[in-house]
């Protein structure tokens, strides 16, 4: 009986995979796309302020910039910056 | 003739092409190599390069290039009789798709899995992507005004699905919520989806909503159209979770259901092919069958847009090269399978010889609609469905089916005119809503300038969508001809492919221009020129690219 359950078990997972990996094959980059640009302009909301621009929430996304740090790089690259836009954070 | 033989028969051939033919062309033509770092191996992101299953990049494949098209064409083309339509759809896929969607899914991966398109600029030349470009941009929009005018007829013809095929789409809506907002678990969301769809095609009969003839003024067809155009443009303007990738996905199961149902039906009703292995009786104004078939059934047999999905996304996510056979071949296979239920139930699935020639009492008619009749009478003698029920099963199916292409190709028309505003610095035509416009308004311009103001002559263009489908395989088989002559591989094996739908596609759009010209469709007539000019450009192109190809290898290396 319990050989039973774990063969359905398995056999569940499996189905499970390949249900996941069809519904998100066909969209997988478009989503991530889509998914980034909302990060991109999070990224400028939360670092806004030390680029001059007024943001009224910078209380809190002072808060979330060393949780964003790790992914500033990559962001002033993609914004077509070559160089970090802070004079005083170096990244590169 | 017994439509369970024919049936078998196919398949068989099928799967001969399969098993021989493609293990010939991916051992010795390809030279598969399982050692080979694919794209999605050597540029693996996470997301657009991802190294994928094989089963569930061959789902993706099949399930991207079987729609609405491998049904209507079929099913147009079975009044010049069965035999060429079968003969064309059986060998069509084991001689001419099998190998072209293989080959540009082989052509992707060796090109870091760059799309066709960017491949014929290096490959050809530069002209011949300009080509590429406008043969894409003509297809998309007859595909957008063929699918409408399609789906506008089932409406019309079946009202009861038009809760049902609605209704999907709110069911689609739901399932997109369910699972990006409350990460439903998905096998759950599958089973509440189907079960939701089926029961939504089960009271459709019961809640029949028939469009009036005329509303304001306006043909109830038109209406349809409009309609439909409204929903598209809208669906192609979401993002793409929210409607498009739960459809797909629910279309998806649809799919393979409403082809294990077909197939089931046809061995439990055993019935009997009414149509005539010739049909030497055509309806007057009927096409010659050379070469207007071959135009006639593009998708089931040899289509261009399947080399766009293949290096799309298919070549982005292969794991192993040798998958190319499986993916590729096989999905063109999967396509030939549905191809061939189409005969089958528009050949088969009437009472008498009589109710079939009534059918297609004409040259376009018939098309989806004996696949709906046939289908529904197979289904209802085979499993017992009530007619109505099993009618509204196979409307939904191919009224999904148009209906996903529809948004997707209108979604890369805008995309198209989006180019074009930054290649020629329009900001303007770069917005969304400005370029879908413009997408739909052509497509509309074509549903309606093809037939009048009720649109129902739109299927008057469908040869002449199946030429442009047809173009587009020649410039996918080009590209990978010269790919195989330079590697020193045997080139016939595309080649000759490429010769024959070259060669039929200008002589279908010759003989088209006349009839065109002699009914004084003018309209068309333009567009034939257009296409015409297209597939000549195409030829002369071929022609070039194989002189030079001689004069490379004639040359000491």
């Amino acid at each position: 009986m319990n050989v039973r359950m774990e063969e359905i078990r398995a056999w569940l997972s499996q189905a499970r995979y390949f249900a996941e990996e069809a519904y998100s094959v066909r969209y997988r980059g478009a989503i991530a796309r889509a998914r980034r640009d909302e990060d991109d302009l999070f990224m400028l909301l939360v670092f806004s302020e030390m680029m001059g621009v007024p943001n009224p929430a910078a209380y809190y996304t002072l808060e979330l910039q060393p949780l964003m740090l790790e992914r500033f790089h990559e962001w002033h690259l993609r914004m077509g910056m070559e160089r970090s836009p802070l004079d005083h954070f170096g990244c590169c | 003739m017994n439509a369970i033989v024919v049936m078998l028969l196919g398949l068989a051939g099928l799967a001969l092409g399969y098993l021989f033919y493609s293990k010939f062309i991916a051992e010795k033509i390809f030279r598969l190599d399982p050692e080979f770092r694919t794209p999605a191996h050597e540029f693996e992101d996470g997301t657009d390069f991802v190294p994928t299953n094989r089963y569930v990049l061959w789902g993706h494949h099949f399930t991207s290039v079987a729609g609405a098209a491998p049904i209507v064409g079929p099913a147009i083309a079975v009044i010049w009789g069965w035999l060429p339509a079968f003969l064309w759809v059986i060998l069509g896929t084991v001689f001419f798709a099998g190998i072209h969607d293989a080959g540009a899914i082989w052509a992707s991966v060796r090109n870091r899995a760059r799309s066709v398109g960017s491949l014929t600029g290096d490959v050809v030349g530069k002209r011949a992507r300009s080509i590429f470009m406008i043969v894409i941009f003509l297809l998309l929009l007859m595909v957008n005004a063929v699918f409408a005018v399609v789906i506008a007829g089932l409406m019309m013809d079946f009202p009861s699905s038009v809760v049902p095929v609605w209704g999907a789409i709110a069911v689609a809506l739901v399932i997109g919520q369910l699972i990006y907002r409350r990460k439903a678990s998905l096998m759950l969301v599958s089973v509440i989806g189907v079960v939701a769809l089926y029961a939504l095609i089960g009271i459709g009969p019961s809640i029949p909503l028939q469009m009036p003839d005329v509303v304001m003024g306006v043909p109830g067809n038109a209406l349809w159209i409009l309609i439909l155009f409204g929903y598209a443009a809208a669906a192609s303007l979401l993002p793409v979770w929210m409607l498009l990738q739960p459809r797909d996905y629910i279309n998806g199961l649809q799919l393979f259901i409403g082809l294990i149902i077909l197939y089931a039906a046809v061995l439990f009703s055993n019935p009997t092919i009414l149509a005539p292995m010739f049909n030497t009786n055509l309806p007057a104004g009927t096409p010659s069958m050379i070469p207007l078939l071959f135009v006639t059934i593009a998708c089931g047999a040899i289509s261009g847009f399947h080399g766009l999905v293949s290096s799309g996304t298919s070549s982005k996510q292969l794991d192993k090269e040798t998958d190319v056979r499986f993916v590729g071949y096989f999905g063109a296979v999967g396509e030939g399978m549905l191809a061939l239920a189409a005969i089958l139930t528009a050949t088969a699935g009437f009472a008498s010889f009589g109710d079939w020639q009534a059918m297609y009492s004409a040259f376009g008619q018939g098309g989806v609609n004996a696949f709906v009749e046939g289908g529904a009478y197979i289904i209802s003698n085979g499993i017992g469905l009530p007619e109505t029920t099993a009618a509204t099963l196979l409307t939904v199916m191919a009224a999904l089916f148009a209906g996903t292409t529809m948004d997707t190709g209108l979604r890369l028309q805008r995309y198209i005119f989006q180019e074009w505003g930054e290649i020629y610095h329009q900001e303007w035509l770069k917005k969304p809503a400005i370029a879908t416009l413009l997408a739909v308004g052509s497509c509309l311009i074509l549903a309606f300038g093809a037939g009048g103001a009720d649109g129902s002559g739109g299927m008057i263009i469908w040869p002449l969508f199946g030429t442009t489908n047809q173009l587009l395989a020649g410039l996918t088989l080009l590209v990978v001809t010269v790919m195989l002559v330079r590697l020193g591989r045997p080139m016939w094996y595309t080649l000759a492919p490429l010769i024959f739908v070259v060669v039929m596609t200008l002589w279908a759009l010759l003989s088209q221009l006349r009839s065109f010209y002699e009914q004084g469709n003018y309209f068309l007539l333009v567009l034939d020129i257009v296409v015409l000019i297209a597939s000549i450009l195409v030829a002369l192109e071929c022609a070039s690219a194989l002189k030079r190809l001689r004069g490379e290898a004639s040359k000491p290396s």
